[in-house]
């Protein structure tokens, strides 16, 4: 290996906040990026990745500390190092009302891209992103993956000595994920560009070169994956529920135990990353496998031992989120039901007669790409959209006509952080609940009980606009909670949140579905569909697959592929999907 | 009914809060009138003081002095210069220094003596008519007046017709007095219209809209309770206004308060509606600003603020029947200077409500049914 392209020395940034106060984006973080291959900076919300990314693209001045980039000193000529790189920002950087075409010869005008080198350039960065045919489209109008391919040709329009991508892949399904990694491996092995990804999606980090593990303006561990899995060596294992439990149910359970660092369902059964060499007493019936180490186990680790406020929320008992117990567990009483259901914008379809069922209690999750019609679906639920035809029926009434009052049975988390900015923490909640005729003692003592649930105490006169991505995801589903749902409706809910956050937020969900809450979610993490009872697999409109998440993997199983995860799972169904739409096309 | 109300005074607290928590947004909206209207009250007069003027007299008798005198004499007027050349007559107009040019003819004296007419030129700058024309009436006044003294003085019997004004509720004839209230008026109606306008914009943009029309908010209510905190500004506002108004221009107010503000309500709802109008057809708030910037620049120019509306092309005219600001200056005129009641302000109230009810009417359904 030569010299590495990016050396950073004690780096220290701190932010003044707008409620006083100063905040530690970076403190004293060192690190080493070697000149070849793939390298990750992994770590939750708030860790000082972006402070990081956006500084060693010359950005932002750190406020100490030495950072070297491609030998040129970062403080001295930010310039020269912008020169050289490729950056993409969060949110991919793209003029939305630009077309494709115009979005790229912008980034070719501002980097001086002359038209020889567009004309060899051009081609070829098409090609690789498959975004030919699209020029003339708007890139505001573009699918999350194409925006992201479209972000990253932007950042290739002239031969960087370096790429920095800031969290390209957040908001993104599986296929466009995949797509995006077999560019930057192509660039990595034809070019040889070093390349500096930050990701929230472990095994995305898994896959690189190096990876850096930050938390809270601090780097707990960098290294190559596998070594850094090692801290998890002799502590992860797999187990099979007993009788009638269910996966999810017996990781809420696992959670609760001390003893276990870390419980996510996988495959039918739970995997479990314990705090020390676990002792027989503590898993007494449950039949332990041991599995080797993967690096998001030695992630979980590494963060829980780093933060002890947040090991608090997983081993403390299931949150009593609503005050009036329902009766837990799946009924077989149909809450939500969607025959036959068609939207259409002109002449896009964007939801092209589906069907599914949901029971009450049941955590029921919509999985798909971006586009492919699960925000749609859920707004049509939710009343706050005509359907073009078919049937939609919310515990026994079709929200879009009946009146206001029957809303008030369900609570709805949108997609993007969707509460007051401008308000306080408090304020937003005292709003809402008023909005849901709680007044009096029983308001104080809802909005009480949700804060102390969702430990919003110390932010309650912090405005909703400046708290953090996790925190604002917490005031939202506490906003939804404060007026007890039977329904519960969440939109991607989790996109864009870190593992750790992620984590808790499915504990917060189960905790609710034991206690009867009927649950449905959209989201593109596919291993999250492991903590549904049931899920519907969409794309461009339609359900593809709908079933246990045991039945949905086994659409992926083949002899090479004994144990597919969901994400191959839902790869394999849009492809038969897509192979079979390509073939009747073709007949 | 209760829980009802209940919630629409949930978002009444809640819209106040957002709006007034932003110290830079509360002082636009509580201070940014005083300073409008000490602005436009003291800048935006039409009564003309110390106009530039140029004399060029060709007589240079004692009755030329005398009739320069006189414009010197009145305030309205200041010599800046005495030419003799016609040349230099043009170089002062062109450069603006100055709005009139007075020629008087070298047989000016001579022509008065023999008992004959006699010709006085007045250059004017047309570029600004309004101030031309208001300058050349002055002029008048002061050849009218030199012409009364030149006859008594001469023993000639007076001028046949003689004119004796007097101003009704505004005695001075101060645009003073026309102008401040007025702007009672306009000034609230662009803040309010603004709020409204962008009050759902910015929900929808934030994406905050959504999370109310899942709770529990029918239409109406989501209205009522955005058109109530705007109105309460827009109300605090014109109480600013009417406050400076009295108090530091002094200006009498001749009417009943409980008149003035309930005709003002009635305005402010139909603002209001025409707010909240605009904004349940935009999406964004850049949207939304825009569509209020369109429709107050012309709701601001055709009210008759500045021109009488009855000098109006018939289509313009035809148009501000739908602008409540019309009716609202009318009505504040009325009841401020002349101190009307409501009984004989009808016809400045039922166009305000109706266009008060066809606004809210449209944005309610517009509310629930538009579909991007």
């Amino acid at each position: 290996m030569t010299a590495p392209v990016i050396v950073g020395r004690d780096l220290r940034k701190r932010f003044k906040q707008r409620a006083g106060g100063t905040l530690d984006a970076l403190a004293s973080v060192s690190l080493e990026i070697a000149a070849g291959g793939v390298s990750a900076l992994v770590g939750p919300d708030g860790s000082g990745k972006s402070t990081l990314i956006r500084m060693i693209a010359g950005l932002l001045s750190a406020d100490a500390g030495e950072l070297t980039v491609l030998g040129i000193d970062v403080a001295k000529d930010p310039q020269a190092i912008q020169d050289r790189i490729g950056y993409m920002p969060q949110r991919f950087g793209l003029y939305e009302d630009l077309s494709v075409q115009e979005n790229l010869d912008l980034y070719a005008d501002l980097h001086g891209v002359s038209a020889a080198v567009r004309a060899q350039k051009y081609p070829r960065l098409m090609e690789m992103t498959a975004l030919g045919p699209f020029t003339g489209r708007l890139a505001g109008r573009l699918s999350g993956g194409m925006k992201q391919k479209l972000g990253l040709a932007c950042a290739l329009v002239r031969s960087p000595e370096l790429l920095l991508l800031d969290d390209p892949t957040a908001g993104v399904d599986p296929l466009s994920r995949r797509e995006l990694w077999e560019i930057i491996a192509a660039l990595v092995r034809d070019e040889g560009v070093p390349v500096l990804i930050s990701t929230s999606y472990l095994d995305e980090a898994e896959r690189c070169d190096h990876v850096v593990v930050m938390h809270r303006g601090a780097v707990l561990a960098q290294g190559r994956p596998d070594d850094i899995a090692q801290v998890a060596a002799g502590r992860t294992f797999r187990a099979a529920p007993r009788g009638e439990e269910s996966p999810r149910k017996l990781q809420a359970r696992l959670l609760a135990d001390p003893t276990v660092t870390d419980a996510a369902p996988e495959g039918g059964r739970v995997r479990i990353v314990c705090t020390t060499a676990p002792g027989d007493a503590a898993f007494a019936g449950l039949a332990l496998e041991p599995v080797p180490a993967r690096f998001e186990d030695a992630f979980m680790i590494l963060q829980r031992a780093a933060d002890a406020t947040r090991a608090k929320m997983s081993t403390g008992p299931a949150p009593a989120l609503r005050a009036e117990q329902l009766s837990g567990g799946v009924k077989a009483e149909v809450v939500v039901e969607v025959r036959d259901l068609v939207k259409r914008f002109g002449e896009f379809v964007a939801v092209d007669r589906i069907g599914f069922e949901v029971r009450r209690g049941e955590i029921f999750g919509l999985l798909g790409p971006n586009g492919a019609g699960k925000t749609t679906t859920f707004r049509m639920l939710c009343g706050l959209l005509t359907a073009t035809s078919g049937t939609l029926n919310v515990d026994g009434a079709d929200l879009r006509r009946s009146r206001a009052q029957a809303r008030r049975k369900l609570g709805y988390v949108a997609q993007k952080f969707s509460l007051y900015g401008q308000l306080s923490v408090a304020e937003n909640l005292d709003f809402f609940a008023s909005a849901y005729g709680l007044a009096g003692a029983a308001r104080r003592r809802r909005i009480d009980w949700v804060m102390d649930e969702f430990a919003l105490h110390p932010l309650a006169g912090v405005l909703g606009g400046h708290l953090a991505g996790g925190f604002k995801q917490r005031l939202a589903m506490a906003a939804a909670l404060l007026h007890e749902p039977d329904i519960l409706f969440l939109d991607e809910a989790t996109s864009g949140a870190d593992p750790v956050a992620r984590r808790e937020f499915w504990g917060r969900v189960n905790a609710l579905a034991d206690q009867g809450v009927t649950v449905i979610v959209t989201t593109h993490f596919m291993a999250e569909a492991e903590y549904c009872d049931r899920i519907a697999i969409l794309d461009s409109g339609r359900v593809l697959a709908q079933g246990a998440p045991a039945e949905i993997r086994s659409h992926a199983l083949t002899e090479g592929n004994p144990e597919p995860t969901m994400d191959d799972a839902f790869i394999a169904v849009v492809e038969q999907a897509r192979a079979a739409a390509l073939q009747g096309r073709a007949a | 009914m209760l829980s009802s109300l209940l919630r629409i005074a949930a978002l009444i607290r809640k819209e106040l809060l957002a709006i007034l928590k932003d110290a830079r947004t509360r002082n636009m909206l509580l201070i940014q009138p005083v300073i409008q209207l000490l602005i436009f009250g003291y800048a935006a007069t039409l009564d003309l003081s110390n106009i530039p003027y140029a004399a060029f007299d060709r007589d240079r008798s004692a009755a030329s002095s005398a009739l320069l005198a006189k414009l010197d004499g009145s305030s309205a007027f200041q010599r800046i210069a005495n030419i003799t050349d016609p040349d230099e007559m043009r170089r002062l107009i062109d450069s603006r220094r100055v709005v009139l040019v007075v020629q008087i003819a070298p047989d000016f004296q001579r022509r008065l003596s023999a008992g004959q007419n006699a010709a006085v030129q007045v250059v004017a700058d047309g570029r600004n008519s309004t101030t031309a024309g208001a300058a050349l009436g002055s002029v008048n006044a002061a050849v009218e007046s030199f012409n009364v003294d030149w006859r008594r003085d001469h023993g000639l019997a007076p001028p046949p017709v003689r004119l004796s004004p007097r101003a009704w509720y505004n005695p001075n004839l101060e645009t003073r007095w026309n102008l401040v209230p007025a702007l009672v008026g306009t000034i609230t109606m662009m803040s309010t219209l603004m709020l409204a306008a962008l009050s759902v914009a910015r929900e929808r943009e934030e994406g905050t809209f959504d999370q109310l029309l899942v709770a529990p908010f029918n239409p109406a209510e989501i209205m009522v309770g955005k058109a109530i905190p705007a109105m309460m500004i827009g109300l605090t506002q014109s109480t600013t206004a009417l406050l400076v108004a009295q108090l530091w221009f002094r200006i009498p107010f001749a009417g009943s308060y409980l008149t003035l503000y309930a005709g003002l309500v009635l305005f402010l709802l139909a603002a209001v509606g025409i707010g909240l109008f605009v904004s349940s057809i935009s999406a964004t708030m850049q949207q939304g600003m825009l569509y209020a910037f369109v429709t107050i620049m012309p709701f601001a120019l055709l009210s008759g603020l500045t021109t009488p509306i009855s000098s109006m092309p018939r289509v313009i005219q035809a148009f501000t029947l739908i602008n409540p600001l019309r009716y609202a200056i009318d009505l504040v005129h009325r009841v401020y200077l002349e101190g009307l009641g409501l009984d004989r302000l009808w016809p400045d109230l039922w166009p305000m409500a109706i266009i008060a009810t066809v606004t809210l009417t449209a944005a309610a359904w517009m509310f629930r049914n538009r579909i991007e």
